[in-house]
This record gives structure tokens, sequence and C-alpha cells, in this order.
């Protein structure tokens, strides 16, 4: 398999990318991770929501690093993503496209008012990953519970399901 | 799965794309207008099972538009998407026959389960249960093929325990699909949409299996340097699956049956109690009434792992499943494989059909995987197949006699039979005086 660029948007907190960077390789057997310098996301940035727009990001990531063939570019974000009708997404994906993103905002249970928990975002952003790059594989959502693609709304159903893909969906990613 | 298919109406082309974007990331059909006039004529070229239809628009208005699809679509689901301001609108359009409606922007939790509400609603998910139902009556649960009496036996069981929390024991020799009915019992229970965790018993060392349960405190240990939940809490609110649970150890015993009175545990190097709601379910290829006897395994466990066994057949026990089974590995590995067979040669299912699969569906499944490598589509041939011929044309090694082969003919026969001599002697084409003249001649048992 051929690598994957890890981007991140704007200020992502040092090591946590060289972190979740660790377990996609040990999940997603990418030959390579590379990162890459922030991608400046202020264009993408609505002044009224305040959110970034993951659609033009998706857009900005693939083209600011032409993946070559079968290259893979996730841009990781510290900051609110939505599309224009939604409140928010977790992240966006090109379906069968090279570039994915993702952000932790979220993903972090300080969001929902707990306490402070890195595992436990480290552990949901591991997911958001694969569920993202599972779409550049062209994969669609799964039904199975047991599968890092079923679709995931809110963070506990993020966290109801596997860093893992079920074996139909992992058949998809590797051919 | 048949496909759901929406439609989306909006004037808005950023509403059309990013949630046909969204939609289709779950696999729905979709389509887009952007008004009225031309969602209509999308809606007559061929229904959709929803319509997400936006209140105001230019030209003709939503209002409009829902009469019309309740005219000549009445079975359509119509969500109105509506901004704040227009909620007094949607009240008219729910009495006009709207399903329900949404407030822009969406939040996609509220999105995704109105979509799937209105899709239930639309009784579409019942009709692709119904449609698989019909197509395969004898396939259940998905992936558990089986029509044989011996496994319609185990999927009823399994769908009367599935609907309970009852701990399970699944009991069957290696490859008979033990792992595949945990797993269906699970997705049959309240307890599906919870992961179903599964430990395998006999693959790890003590030391390595207690933490595998029951995590860690950061520093429980040399090298524990994170702090890591153990498969216990991981099957928290699911199920829990032991596999190969007669290969654990006298001192994992101890330990699981603790938990399982007390539904609660303490990680390595921690102190405090983590209360665990799981349901059980165990499989194993041993059999543990006899460990128990012999005071390998013990007995309270045993007890408390045995509520509901459940016995899984061995293959040969339901030859009639073997040709089912080989036909659904066929089709699901040449797609994967992407290598185009259509089916077997007659002589080669046969070979399957009288093979005594030792190792069971699993050794099927790879007779059936090796004879698509070696062989060429679009059929499998005898010759493909790995299993050797041996022992069928002469059943007693070195012993090629006529009368030696009739010998073992004869009681397989009527082992085949039940001893029922009236009914192996009209299967061996012979009449029952012969038979019985045979059986006496030749010794066999007859019980
Ligand atoms: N009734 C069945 N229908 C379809 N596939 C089956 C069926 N039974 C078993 N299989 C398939 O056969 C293989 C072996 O099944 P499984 O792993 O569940 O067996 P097991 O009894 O748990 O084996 P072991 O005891 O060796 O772990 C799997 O690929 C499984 O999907
Ligand atoms: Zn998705
Ligand atoms: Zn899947």
């Amino acid at each position: 398999m051929p690598g994957l660029t890890l981007v991140p948007v704007g200020a992502v907190p040092a090591g946590f990318l060289s972190a979740l960077s660790a377990r996609i390789v040990s999940l997603f057997a990418f030959e390579t991770v590379r990162a890459r310098d922030p991608l400046d996301p202020s264009f993408s940035r609505d002044p009224e929501r305040g959110q970034l727009h993951s659609t033009r990001l998706l857009e900005a990531l693939a083209a600011a690093c032409p993946p070559g063939d079968g290259e893979r570019i996730l841009g990781v974000a510290d900051a609110d993503l939505f599309i224009p009708i939604l409140t928010f997404v977790f992240g966006e994906a090109q379906l069968s496209g090279p570039a994915a993103v993702l952000s932790l905002t979220r993903l972090r249970p300080e969001f929902y008012g707990l306490p402070r928990d890195d595992s436990v975002l480290l552990a949901r952003t591991v997911k958001e990953a694969l569920h993202e790059l599972g779409h550049t594989y062209g994969l669609l959502h799964c039904r199975r519970p047991d599968c890092v693609m079923r679709a995931s709304t809110n963070a506990g159903e993020v966290d109801l399901k596997p860093a893992l893909f079920c074996r139909s969906c992992a058949a998809a990613t590797r051919s | 799965m048949a496909t759901a298919s929406i439609l989306i109406i909006d004037d808005e082309r950023v509403v059309q794309e990013s949630l046909s974007r969204w939609f289709t990331e779950y696999g729905y059909d979709v389509r887009t207008a952007g008004d009225g006039r031309s969602g209509l004529s999308a809606l007559a070229e061929r229904p959709s099972d929803i319509v997400l239809l936006d209140i105001k628009m230019p030209g003709m208005d939503g209002i409009t538009v829902l009469e019309r699809i309740k005219e000549v679509a009445p079975e359509v689901v119509v969500i109105i998407m509506t901004a704040f301001a227009t909620v007094d609108y949607a009240v008219s359009a729910l009495k006009m026959g709207a399903w329900d409606f949404i407030r822009k922007p969406f939040d996609p939790d509220d999105l995704s389960r109105l979509v799937e509400k209105a899709l239930e609603h639309r009784g579409l998910m019942a009709e692709n249960v119904q449609l698989k139902r019909s197509i395969e009556e004898i396939a259940r649960f998905d992936d558990v093929i089986g029509k044989s009496a011996a496994m319609q036996a185990v999927l009823n069981l399994v769908r009367t325990v599935g609907s309970t929390d009852s701990t399970v024991l699944i009991l069957g020799e290696s490859g008979t699909g033990k792992e595949l009915i945990a797993r269906a019992i699970h997705a049959a229970s309240p307890r599906r949409y919870m992961p179903i965790v599964p430990v395998s018993c006999g693959a790890l060392p003590d030391t390595l299996m207690e933490s595998e349960l029951f995590g860690h405190e950061k520093g429980a240990f040399t090298g524990a340097q994170y702090r890591r939940k153990g498969k216990l809490e991981l099957a928290d609110g699911g199920t829990l699956f032991l596999d190969e649970v007669g290969e654990i150890s006298p001192k994992t015993q101890v330990d699981l049956l603790r938990v399982l009175e007390d539904r609660a545990f303490v990680r390595l190097g921690g102190q405090k109690l983590t209360e665990v709601d799981f349901r059980l379910v165990s499989a194993t290829h041993r059999d543990l009434e006899a460990m128990v006897r012999e005071g390998t395994f013990r007995q309270d466990l045993f007890y408390r792992l045995n509520v509901v066994p459940v016995r899984i057949p061995p293959l040969r026990e339901r030859r009639e499943d073997i040709p089912l089974l080989a036909e659904h590995f066929l089709s699901k590995l040449s797609r994967q494989m992407n290598r185009r067979f259509a089916g077997f040669e007659p002589a080669a299912m046969d070979r399957l059909a009288r093979h005594d699969w030792p190792g069971n569906v699993r050794e099927l499944e790879n007779a059936v995987e090796r004879a698509m490598v070696v062989g060429t589509p679009p059929v499998i041939r005898e010759a493909d197949l790995p299993m050797k011929a041996a022992g069928e044309p002469f059943p007693v090694e070195g012993e090629t006699s006529l009368a030696a082969m009739e010998r073992v003919h004869i009681q397989r026969i009527l082992d085949k039979n039940e001893s029922n001599v009236s009914r192996a002697a009209r299967e061996l084409g012979i009449d029952r005086v012969t038979l019985y003249n045979k059986i006496r001649k030749y010794g066999l048992r007859k019980e």
C-alpha cells in the first residue's frame, strides 16, 4: 500500500500527530506516513459560523499535495468543521479520491463538559481517520456494528465502533 | 440490499451538493432537483423512497410541490426542510401529509436518525428482509447457511436465546461455525448496537491473559506505559465472547469465576472496582463435562458458563448443508478473488458431499478456495479438489475383493439408515431377507 501524508490544518498539538500516525501505520498498513507543514485554513473559515468549510479544505489539501498513484492525504484540524447544510461534521472525505479531513474539536471529551482525556481523544481520532480514509477507498457506510465504516454522528457512536474494518470493508481497502 | 433512494429538492446549490455527498456516503441512491417542477418530473421518471423538500423556493413553492407529490406518489415519505422563520408553514405541511420536518441547518445526528426512521416507516427495511428471506429461505442471519434440520434447530435456538440475556455455551468441533453462531446470537440480541468482543482463550499465557481481560493501569508492570482497557471493559454493554474457553488455565478460571459472580473487576495495578455489564457467550470444542470429571476444569465455572448449551453438529452429520455451503463459499470467494466461477461439475459436488470433513465448515471453505486457485473458470472439477479420492472405491486398505467392499458398503448404508433394515434394503436395491442374510454372513452391527 502506498503512503499517507498527514497535514496539520492550523495548529495541532505537538506529539498528537506522531501518536496518530503511529496508530494509523499499525492499523492500516500504509508503507510510509509523512507529516507536512501546516496548512493555513483561514481561507475556509466561515466568518458567521466561525467553522471551517470541510469541502473547501479537501480541495486545498488535494491541490496542495498532488498525490501520486494511490497516495492519500489526511488533514487534521483542531477546529470545528462544517458543510453548509449541517451544523458540523466530524470529518469529510473525497469518495474514491485522495483527500480526507477530520476535526478534533468534537472528539474531545472536554467539548461535552467531561474531564480532558487524551487517550479517549486519540482513540476517537484513530477511528475517525480510518473511517474517512475508508471513504477515500470508495467505501460507503457499513451496517455492521463491528466495523469502523459504520456511520457515527455523535461521539458516543464513535466510541461504540472498533478501530477496525469488518472483513468485507477490509477487503475493499486492499483491492 | 436494495438501496434506499432519496430525492433532494432545494433551490440552493450548496444544499443539494453537500446533502448529496453526505447521503452518498451512506450508500443511498441520491438525486437532486433545483425546483419543484424538475423535482416532480424526477419522481415521475422513477419514484424515490424519501423526498427532502425545501419549503421556500422561488417558482412553485414547497407546499404546492408537496400537494402534487401526494397526488402522484402518495407512498413517498416527504420530509420538509425549513428555516426557523417558517415553522408555521411546516406545520401546515404536516397536515398535508408531510411525514416530518427538520430545521436548517441540520444536526447530522438528527438528520441521520430522521432518515433512518423515515426508511423504517417506508417499510423498506422490512421489505429488504422479506426479499432476502424469500430468495434464500434457507440462509439466516446473513451469513449462517444451513437448511438441515440440525442447523435449523440451532438457528431457532439462536433466535430464542438471542432476545434474552442468558449465558450461552456453544459446543462443537473445530470449524463448525461456533464463532459465527456467537455473532449471530449477539446480532439477534438487544445488545446488537454495542460491540461483541472476542477473546481467544487458548492463545495467551497466563500473565498476558490477565491484562487482556482486565486491562491495566499505567505502570502496572514493566512495559505498561499507558492505561489500557481490558476486554471485559470493552465488552461493557455488549457481548463478551470467550472462544476456546476449555483452554484457560486454573488461575484464569478462578479470576473469571469471580468476575462472573460479581460482574465487577479490578484493573491490574489498580484499586478501584469497575462494574461491567456484558452478556457472556463462550465456545469450546472440548468436552468440558469430562474435564470437570478429570478435575482440569472447575465445576462452578462450568455451571456459570453452561446455562444454555448450543450444540453445533459436525458437518458430516448434516451433509445436506454441504452443497449449499459450497455454493455459498464459491460465490463469496468469486467476488473476493475476482475469479468468476459459476458452479461445480456434478462429480465434484458429489465428492464434496461424500467427504467426511474432519475440519468441518472451515475445511470445506479452504477446499473451495484451493480449488478456485487450481481450477479454471467457469466450473470447479473433481480434479481441482484437494481431497484425495482415497478410501472411497476401496473401503478397506489393501482389500480389494468384492466381498470386502460389499461388507463395508452394507455397513455404511445400515449406519446411514440408523439400522432400519427395510430402508437400507430399499436403498441397496435388494429385499429384506437378502439383506438379513448378508448381515448374518458378514456379522454386521445392527444394534
Ligand atoms: N453455517 C455456516 N454458514 C456459512 N459459513 C460458515 C458456517 N459455519 C461456519 N462457517 C464459516 O466457516 C469458518 C469457520 O467458522 P468459525 O470460525 O465460526 O468456526 P469455529 O467453530 O469457531 O472454529 P474453531 O473452533 O476452530 O475456532 C468461518 O469462515 C465461518 O464463516
Ligand atoms: Zn462516513
Ligand atoms: Zn464494514
